[in-house]
């Protein structure tokens, strides 16, 4: 193979490897016109638009370029001023940390919640876990927006919730859940809970129970046996599942609304009514520029996490 | 090929040799492992019915059987991740049944290895004694010496993915042996390496067990590991353990047919007690020329229907006939099989039967060697055979 000769009909091996590396673009070139077509070029539109200054227009902000048809000159004209103003102003950074805050509370609960489940399912039988599986994606069946009012219904006043504990005798007043954080914890955890099993369910499903069985034997109690050898091994489920979770969270736009009460303080809401209710379309972008920009942070720090773990 | 693993057993291992009489020949001796009728039932199936056994301080004892035979149930059961449904596990003088595993002084190493893929060779060794709380310090060193009888030092900082099968297989061992266990489990523990590594590490193992002078039960379900690296070998079947003894008795003084079968090649011969004296007995059977004729007696009533073994090896072939008619038969060769150091015979007999001989290649080919379609004649001692009752 080290001296291939040129002159016969078969390929060499350098054609051979570019031909394999010709069909390797190929086949990513879909998802990459994809991700270009559907986030890329948004991207940059809404990263042009967060540039430019609000104005009661078609649409409603001023353009980048300038063009004066006497001079024959373009001006670009481009602000900050809507960077600037997130920052001056207390209203916003609160709505980023306070959005933060309930994405990671509802992301930690996710995960204890989750983790059993998923434990149980990877070490329950084959036909179990097919019927388990589909529990846990049948949710999915249905529109998530009439989940959500589902459980509006279920923690109103005088909803399931407080009617149960009324009747069990825990409490002689209706709780006030619905329109407060908890409200949108519980929306938060019960509509993400499959995305964190379902990748938690992947990585203990792959894990030799015999390793467990080493452990013991080698003289760890059951719960060290845990800590020491399944929770280092759930790691990259623990990390993806919570990824799914956080990101999506941070932005929640629905689960605040309906089921938050008026102090629920989360940047989806506030890109809302930025954008519908104040029409400040620039204002708005930079809002969700920088959410993007926030969101980066997490991400890279667990993917780092999950490059040690493997 | 079993008889020159078992050659090697008699003249490497050093308990047989160094000893007058080992352990578990003694009447009195006090036995390490005591395993008192011990079932154990999954639902409707029993695993393992009613075993009892005892196993000696630095014997290497093997567990032989086929798969579904109960030899890994008693051995979970030792290491404690099963339960006995009922009977006694007592170990050093303690009733260890219903012990958990991180409580028994007792150490696997298993099948898979089961290394912890997300620690160093060193952190897997260390697992068990920092959570036995020991001093860092002492951790260290206990880690460093058995790495290096393991000729595994240079690699301490490596990850289990990055090693050889065979490296895999001696931390693991390092793993259970770091520990100084008082009974040292082992589950195939040659079952993933290739012939020659295995070959190497059963020598290894022998040797470990000297040296540590801790008591090895081994599972397999390769007779030729369990000959050479066994003191003893109890031979499991459907959850019972069939015969109990030394290697070499297991394979020449099988108790019955499945041990007989099971245990190397063996041809056997259906017939009817004709004699049986205290130290002869003579047996009729349709597939030989002659009577069969054994050098001891069988003790059973006349008439009565056995089954006699000879193994390939004990049978002589030969294109004449041998000047005794007793223990002899003819046939024709239907198969021929050159292995090297011996060859393969089968021969088919006057009667229909085929039965197996081996002949060590002694000679290089001077005459002319027996092939397809040759007429032979094929002959044993009276020493040569076994009866099988059962």
């Amino acid at each position: 193979m080290i001296n291939a000769p040129t002159n016969t009909t078969q390929p060499t091996l350098l054609q051979r490897l570019q031909a394999i590396r010709l069909g390797r673009w190929f086949v990513i070139l879909i998802p990459m016109l994809w991700l270009a077509a559907f986030f890329f070029i948004p991207f940059l539109v809404v990263f042009k638009i967060s540039l430019s200054e609000a104005m009661i227009a078609v649409p409603p902000y001023s353009p980048l370029l300038e063009w004066d048809p006497s001079s024959a000159y373009a001006t670009l004209k481009i602000t900050f001023g809507n960077y600037l103003f997130l920052f001056e102003s207390r209203f916003y950074l609160d709505a980023y940390l306070s959005s933060l805050r309930i994405a990671a509370v509802s992301t930690f609960f996710t995960l204890i919640i989750g983790f059993p489940i998923a434990y149980l399912i990877a070490r329950s039988g084959p036909t179990a876990r097919t019927i388990l599986l589909s529990l846990v994606i049948l949710p999915f069946w249905t529109s998530f927006l009439l989940r959500v009012y589902a459980w509006m219904s279920l923690l109103k006043k005088n909803g399931l919730v407080n009617d149960t504990l009324m009747s069990l005798g825990l409490i002689d007043q209706p709780l006030q859940i619905l329109q407060t954080d908890v409200a949108v914890y519980i929306g938060i955890v019960y509509t993400y809970l499959p995305f964190m099993i379902l990748p938690l369910y992947t990585t203990l499903e792959k894990m030799d129970m015999s390793l467990i069985e080493a452990a013991k034997d080698l003289g760890a109690k059951p719960w060290k046996a845990f800590c020491f050898v399944t929770l280092p091994l759930a790691k990259p489920g623990i990390i993806a599942g919570c990824l799914l979770v956080f990101i999506p969270a941070v932005g929640e736009f629905v689960i605040p609304s309906l089921l938050g009460g008026s102090d629920t303080l989360m940047i989806g809401r506030v890109l809302w009514d930025e954008f519908f209710l104040n029409r400040d379309w620039p204002l708005a972008s930079a809002v969700a520029i920088i959410m993007l920009i926030v969101l980066v942070g997490p991400i890279m720090f667990m993917r780092n996490g999950n490059k040690e773990a493997l | 090929m079993l008889t020159g693993a078992f050659m090697s057993v008699s003249s490497v291992s050093p308990i047989v040799t160094s000893q007058s009489m080992p352990t578990w020949r003694q009447k009195d001796a006090e036995p390490f492992v005591r395993i008192e009728q011990i079932n154990k039932a999954f639902g409707d199936f029993t695993a393992v019915n009613n075993v009892s056994l005892d196993i000696y301080k630095n014997e290497l004892f093997c567990l032989l059987g086929g798969s579904g035979s109960g030899k890994s149930t008693l051995l979970r059961m030792l290491a404690g991740f099963e339960s006995p449904t009922s009977g006694r596990i007592i170990i050093d003088g303690v009733d260890m049944s219903h012990v958990p595993p991180w409580e028994r002084p007792v150490n696997m190493m298993f099948q898979s290895y089961a290394l912890f893929p997300h620690l160093t060779v060193e952190a897997n060794v260390a697992f068990g004694l920092k959570r036995e709380g020991l001093p860092s310090r002492e951790v260290k060193q206990r880690v460093e010496d058995i790495l290096d009888m393991v000729q595994l030092g240079h690699l301490a900082r490596r990850k289990p993915h990055m090693l050889s099968g065979g490296q895999r297989q001696r931390v693991a061992l390092a793993r259970s042996l770091v520990k100084r266990p008082k009974l040292l489990l082992l589950d195939e523990p040659l079952g993933a390496l290739d012939k020659k590594l295995r070959e190497e590490t059963q020598f290894e193992l022998m040797r470990l067990q000297d040296e540590l002078g801790i008591t090895f039960v081994v599972v397999t379900h390769d007779q030729e590991e369990a000959m050479t690296l066994a003191t003893r070998i109890g031979v499991m079947n459907n959850g019972v353990i069939v015969q109990t003894a030394e290697p070499h008795e297991v394979y020449e003084y099988p108790s019955n047919r499945f041990v007989a079968e099971f245990i190397g090649n063996v041809n056997l011969f259906n017939g009817i007690v004709v004699s049986d004296e205290r130290d002869s007995a003579a047996i009729q059977c349709d597939d030989t020329n002659g009577l069969i004729y054994l050098d001891h007696g069988i003790s059973c009533a006349p008439n009565q229907v056995v089954n006699v073994a000879i193994r390939p090896e004990k049978m002589r072939i030969a294109r004449e006939a041998s000047s005794a008619e007793n223990n002899s038969a003819e046939g024709v060769i239907t198969e021929v099989a050159y292995m090297g150091s011996q060859s393969i015979f089968k021969v088919r007999l006057l009667s229909g039967k085929e039965v197996r001989i081996t002949q060590p290649n002694s000679h290089r080919d001077t005459g002319e060697r027996l092939t397809w379609d040759d007429h032979v004649y094929l002959s044993w001692d009276a020493d040569s055979s076994v009866v099988l009752t059962s």
